[in-house]
């Protein structure tokens, strides 16, 4: 199996804090994997190492055998768990924004996603809901043929309809050469697109594997697994 | 669709289509829907329906035809078996609890008649 993330002996300080502790993750093509955790717990300062917008403290991190530079920025499609559009455009801008700045950006797919998800170019940015808002995002990050795709918190605070549409949209653009990398809190919703999952505590990966062994392991759902090893952080009682 | 916390998902997504193919909702000869259409149906990830359709053929319910798809057996006596095999597994748990809510075979058997007969008096 081709390996499009190796991640080796990671860790990321801020002074003295250790953010990320000495992580080891490889992650396959064809894999849409899942990295769970609370707040804090280091996934975000993970995916901006992944994205080159933090560098590590010490450790290896390859993408497409490649450290992360302009070349690994190419080939990874990154949602972040904030809107990164201006107020003052129409979805059509933002079309154009991605098309002239990504070469690799498919717009035909594009079309495609923004049918499904019953958006049209004409709309403003300033009068699209949140799930809306979350909905054009992933179509713009998915509209790229790209090797990895990030997504940070893709389905947080959306309605259950405008979810399933994501889900969907997802699983609609799962391809065997290319890995997806999905974080989120909303384990219940997500876990069963996830192949494998990761989780995240204080910095360091406490549990790993694939989703349906995990499951038969321990005779519960992810979700029940997540209460359980994050108990002490989140007031949960097993 | 709600899965059950003690099963694979492959597994309990096997048995829907079972249970498609033993009703005859589906077919024999009949395709099955492509690996993302059915993983889109269950909201689930297209490779645990890669392994569902790898297990069914393994279990020769269905077989695959390279760049055409899925399809389900043609084989009348597979079919047979599979729905007998399943009614004796739906037999053999409804049994099981009987017997620990205390029934003796006798009490399951006249229950199951009372039943059958009153069903027949309504249909």
């Amino acid at each position: 199996m081709t390996k499009i993330v190796e991640i080796k002996n990671l860790t990321k300080k801020y002074f003295t804090k250790k953010a990320l502790d000495n992580i080891n993750l490889d992650i396959e093509a064809g894999k849409i994997v899942g990295i769970l955790g609370p707040n804090g717990s280091g996934k975000t300062t993970l995916i901006k190492i992944l994205t080159g917008l933090l560098r590590q403290t010490s450790g290896e991190v390859l993408i497409d055998k490649h450290k992360i530079g302009v070349y690994t920025k190419s080939i990874v499609s990154y949602l972040p768990d904030r809107n990164f559009l201006y107020k003052w455009m129409k979805i059509e801008d933002a079309f154009q924004l991605f098309k002239d700045f990504y070469p690799d950006f498919d717009t035909e797919k594009f079309a495609e996603l923004l049918a499904f998800m019953k958006l049209e170019m004409k709309m403003k940015i300033d009068t699209l809901s949140k799930g809306m808002m979350e909905k054009l995002n992933l179509s713009l990050v998915l509209s790229r043929n790209a090797k990895l795709y990030i997504l940070d918190e893709p389905i947080a605070g959306v309605d259950p309809v405008a979810r399933d549409q994501i889900l969907d949209a997802i699983i609609n653009n799962y391809h065997a050469n290319s890995s997806m990398l999905i974080t989120t809190h909303l384990v219940r919703d997500m876990e069963n697109i996830l192949e494998e999952v990761v989780f995240l505590k204080e910095g360091k990966i406490v549990l790993t594997g694939d989703t349906e062994t995990l499951r038969a392991e321990k005779g519960k759902q992810i979700d029940a697994i997540y209460k359980e090893v994050f108990a002490t952080e989140e007031g949960y009682h097993a | 669709m709600e899965f059950d916390q003690h099963l694979p998902i492959y597994m309990q997504i096997m048995h829907v289509i079972k249970n498609r193919i033993v009703s005859g909702q589906l077919r024999g000869g009949d395709k099955l829907p492509s690996v993302r259409d059915l993983a889109k149906e269950f909201k689930v990830n297209p490779n645990t329906i890669q392994r569902c359709y790898q297990e069914l053929e393994r279990e020769n319910l269905v077989f695959t035809q390279r760049g055409l798809g899925t399809f389900v057996t043609e084989d009348v006596e597979t079919i047979k078996n599979l729905k007998t095999g399943m009614a004796q597994e739906l037999t053999q748990n409804y049994l099981e609890q009987m017997q620990r809510l205390g029934f003796t075979p006798q009490e399951i058997i006249k229950l199951i008649s009372t039943r059958v007969n009153r069903r027949d008096d309504h249909d």
